[in-house]
């Protein structure tokens, strides 16, 4: 009786993310040159700015570590899918971006990117045995600049990539890098990694997986002390959430004609460094999966109305200067969120579908009772 | 044998001003418990207020170094604004982690805010040169800055050795960082304990700026986010929350970034700082003369 | 019961020293199963370290800790969990922001099967497995009492019911030794004397062996079938309730010479 319930809540989630997917793509297909210009590759910077926060609310939500160094898998996830469908391209298995063989291709860069990155996940996580909170955050943090660092200095990397060319920051040639018309066409691949990586990793914290690291996470020593193998779960933890970021760099090779390392460092002058992740994961709520997808989709849009918006420019110049730098924007987001929603701004209760019909309900009973509550007030 | 004693030489400045910085985060560190992310940013604010300051006190026809103590004034401000404003109210509300990501923001927030002032703005400026004599030593020429560095650290290190160990605020800082609690019961007011310590850890930052740009004549709204990491590393690797320990941590990463640069290359040099301090961690948790303590069960 | 039985637990000259400071030293101490022993001592006498002992947190500097009589040294503090060495804490330390039955149902995590791909891809498996555990949570909870209080917050309890919730998830680990670090501690008489119920129930139900620290000596002296006590990191008595309430050593200990 229990379980058709849950099995009513897959089917309904199921549905609805089918008719999403399926709505996105209709719409992206048939739009005008505007859709084809901005929004879908908007779509696809959200696409892994969700993938982003969400992984890394495993480990800084779920486990309660703060990794700093999160961008830093997701570049390794990137030069792989690059140099992987890169070498894939020199060998003449396919030309032009479409064609079974191309699917292919792309589909393993993608498992590959995810797999490289989870086992330097794997690397990262063996300190997070020894080390914790400060001292983890500024390892992590090393590991990420160590990474990009390496990544600069390696000729395979750099320049026109598989070793010709010098070592650089920057790689030119890679076997993805979408035009906007493959954007389009595309646009399903981006969607579809999305879902499913969201659905795995919701399985994964629903499970005995995901209740052994938040009982990590409130207590070490009591978990230890229940039974749960505390350095198997954390390394575990790490080399997940390397894995997602690792889809994610995937999905930015497709979106960027060249990769530069300076876009995964630990802060930079766009939304995508790792300590922006952190700001999305807050602001959603650490422990709660859903809230990092919206928090990520909010940043995003905010994050592009201040880029773009004409209302910026409307502003006196003082404050114009504060937008062109709107980390500072953020940054005093994330410590007011801190100070005044240390849960995030959504709470922590995760979002349901099937909970949307008793939305009137839960709202009618909160009326009532601030109502109630102002009455009590009243009389005394 | 003169790449070496020059080796040696930039290894022992670089370190030097490493060790101020680091001075700061483990003072910080050692009473609240909290990595001070911001704690480079103050060496940015220190910069800046050098770069205005000196060419009001060279028109003074005072000699520009005195610039330092309105530069250290105005960085102890700076930090004691940022504890009060931000530190303070998490510390009361949330747990470690949540202090931790408050600092990475203020980290963000002062370089951001710089980046908006109009006078500041994004682009490099060039300070007024300071000491630019150059001496001989063994064939070696090495600028006075490089000497004063050295020395002035070395001395401001023992200085705040004493101080802490000596006197009366000193004192109270350290018993604080030992138990908060048996502080506050002992009559120690510890807020305002904290504050001082901010202040201290942001005034030699100052210091630290007029050593950095004495050498490097550039001041730029990221420059402490980089040379902060770096003094920070070297805090952790000496291990965090001790003064001695923080001077070491210095000179060796110092020593190793001059190494890597002289021998290898410079490109190279963040991976060699990071290789230390996690291989240094994982043979010694707490750095290398930090305690070890664990949770008690 | 009735058979001569060989002990559950058992130590052999254990002890540990902190850099030169004997904290626990040649203790000896066997527990049955269905047996009740108290540990009791003064202040700082070393009791919960030797719980940690027992546990594994703490590696012995000596002697070692069998269970039925396997060495259980140089195992981590998960392993002993899995060999069957259950404890509560002195200190309550339950998962704070999971509910009631999350708490119960992480102890469980050693014996589930399943593995990664069954909880991604949702198997059958999966499903079975969760629901037996489900069950069996909601059983330890009712042993508890606490049955109702599953879907709640545990940090949301109050304070005899977090003693409990603890009790029940240290159950769920499905142990053989049960140490119970001053469970009645910060307890009114009416939750004391609940939770005496609780563990005399679990006792008799599942057979297990107690080792209780515990300040409260007419708890201790009204349950326990045999008391050891230690001070100073020695053992000075063992013995029947009754001997110890006589033994000089004992009150010398307690009240000062």
């Amino acid at each position: 009786m229990k379980k058709n319930g849950i099995g009513r809540r897959y089917l309904i989630n199921f549905i609805a993310t089918a008719v999403f997917f399926i709505l996105a793509l209709v719409v992206c297909g048939n739009g005008g040159s505007r859709m084809k210009l901005s929004v879908v590759p908007s779509i696809w910077q959200c696409c892994y700015l969700i993938i982003m926060a969400a992984s890394l609310n495993l480990v800084l939500g779920f486990l309660g570590q703060l990794s700093l160094g999160h961008c830093g898998f997701m570049a390794v996830g990137a030069y792989s899918a690059a140099l992987i469908s890169l070498a894939f391209q020199r060998a003449g298995f396919y030309e032009e971006k479409s064609g079974v063989a191309f699917l292919l291709v792309l589909l393993l860069s993608i498992v590959a990117a995810g797999v490289l990155a989870a086992l330097l996940g794997v690397l990262v996580g063996i300190p997070a045995l020894r080390l914790k909170g400060d001292y983890l955050a500024i390892i992590t943090l090393g590991f990420g600049m160590i990474i990009v660092n390496v990544i600069n200095n390696i000729p395979f990397c750099g320049q026109q990539g598989l070793g010709q060319g010098s070592a650089s920051s920057a790689l030119y040639a890679t076997g993805l890098g979408f035009s906007n018309d493959e954007k389009v066409q595309y646009l399903w691949v981006a969607l579809l990694t999305v879902i499913l990586c969201l659905s795995l990793m919701f399985m994964f914290v629903r499970s005995k997986y995901g209740r052994a690291i938040r009982s990590i996470r409130d207590n070490e020593i009591a978990s230890e002390s229940s039974g749960v193998n505390v350095n198997y779960y954390k390394v575990l933890t790490f080399t997940v959430s390397a894995f997602f970021a690792g889809v994610t760099g995937a999905l930015y090779a497709c979106s960027n004609a060249a990769l530069a390392t300076t876009s995964f460092a630990f802060t930079n002058g766009s939304i995508l460094n790792s300590v922006f992740i952190v700001v999305m994961v807050v602001v959603g709520g650490m422990g709660f999966l859903t809230g990092s997808v919206i928090a990520a989709v909010v940043l995003f849009l905010l994050n592009y109305t201040i880029k773009n918006g004409a209302w910026v420019a409307a502003l006196p110049a003082f404050l114009q200067n504060v937008f062109t730098y709107p980390m500072l924007v953020y940054s005093i987001a994330l410590i007011i969120v801190i100070v005044f929603r240390p849960k995030g701004i959504m709470g922590s209760s995760e979002f349901a579908l099937c909970d949307i019909p008793k939305w009137k309900g839960w709202l009618q009973q909160y009326f009532a009772s601030r109502k109630a509550g102002k009455e009590e007030l009243r009389h005394e | 044998m003169v790449t070496f004693i020059q080796f040696v030489i930039t290894g022992l400045r670089l370190g030097s001003v490493y060790a101020l910085i680091a001075l700061g985060y483990t003072m910080v560190y050692g009473i609240i418990k909290l990595i001070n992310f911001a704690h480079g940013d103050f060496i940015m604010v220190g910069g800046y207020s050098l770069f205005f300051l000196i060419p009001v006190f060279m028109g003074l026809g005072l000699p520009g170094w005195l610039a330092v103590v309105p530069a250290c004034i105005i960085c102890a401000c700076v930090g004691m604004l940022v504890e009060l404003l931000a530190y303070r109210p998490v510390r009361k509300k949330g747990n470690k982690l949540t202090s931790l990501i408050t600092a990475i923001a203020m980290s963000f927030v002062l370089e951001n805010l710089a980046q908006a002032i109009p006078a500041i703005g994004p682009d490099p400026k060039i300070p007024y040169t300071l000491f630019s004599a150059t001496l001989s030593i063994g064939g070696v020429a090495v600028s006075s800055a490089t000497i004063i560095t050295i020395v002035v650290s070395a001395v401001i290190m023992v200085a705040l050795y004493f101080f802490t160990q000596k006197s009366r605020i000193g004192r109270a800082m350290r018993c604080v960082s030992e138990d908060k609690e048996a502080a506050i019961l002992m009559g120690v007011n510890v807020n305002h304990t904290i504050i001082i310590t901010f202040g201290i850890g942001a005034g030699l930052a100052a210091v630290a700026a007029l050593m950095y740009i004495a050498q490097y004549p550039k001041v730029f709204t990221t420059m402490g986010a980089t040379l902060g990491i770096y003094a920070f590393v070297a805090a952790v690797l000496g291990g965090i929350g001790s003064l001695p320990g923080a001077m070491l941590g210095g000179l060796l990463i110092g020593m190793v970034q001059s190494l890597t640069n002289t021998y290898i290359s410079s490109s190279m040099s963040d991976t060699f700082v990071y290789l230390v301090l996690i291989v240094v961690l994982l043979i010694r948790p707490a750095g290398v003369l930090g305690k070890n303590v664990g949770e008690k069960v | 019961m009735s058979e001569e039985k060989k002990p559950v637990l058992e130590t052999r000259g254990l002890g540990i020293s902190f850099g030169g400071l004997h904290a626990v030293s040649d203790f000896n101490i066997s527990i049955c199963s269905g047996e009740l022993v108290g540990l009791i001592g003064p202040n700082g006498a070393g009791k919960t370290t030797v719980f940690n002992l027992l546990t594994g947190v703490y590696v012995p500097t000596e002697g070692t800790v069998l269970l039925n009589g396997v060495p259980l040294n140089g195992k981590k503090v998960h392993q002993f969990v899995a060999a069957g060495v259950a404890r509560t804490f002195q200190n309550i330390r339950l998962f704070d922001d999971m509910t009631v039955i999350e708490n119960v149902k992480v102890a469980f995590t050693k014996d589930i099967k399943y593995g990664l791909v069954d909880a991604f891809f949702r198997t059958p498996r999966f499903w079975r497995e969760e629901e037996a555990m489900t069950k069996k949570a909601m059983e330890l909870l009712a042993i508890c009492g606490l049955e109702d209080k599953a879907d709640v917050l545990a940090s949301s309890l109050p304070y005899g019911q977090q003693r409990k919730l603890e009790i029940a998830r240290a159950l769920a680990t499905d142990m053989k030794v049960l140490l119970l670090d001053e469970p009645a501690a910060g307890m009114n008489p009416t939750e004391t004397a609940e939770l005496l119920a609780c563990i005399n129930t679990i006792r008799d139900s599942f057979g297990i062996a107690i080792l209780l620290i515990e300040h409260d000596m007419s708890l201790v002296m009204n349950v326990c079938e045999r008391i050891q006590v230690i001070d100073y990191g020695v053992t000075i008595a063992s013995g029947l309730p009754e001997e110890i309430a006589q033994n000089p050593k004992v009150i010398a200990a307690y009240l000062g010479e």
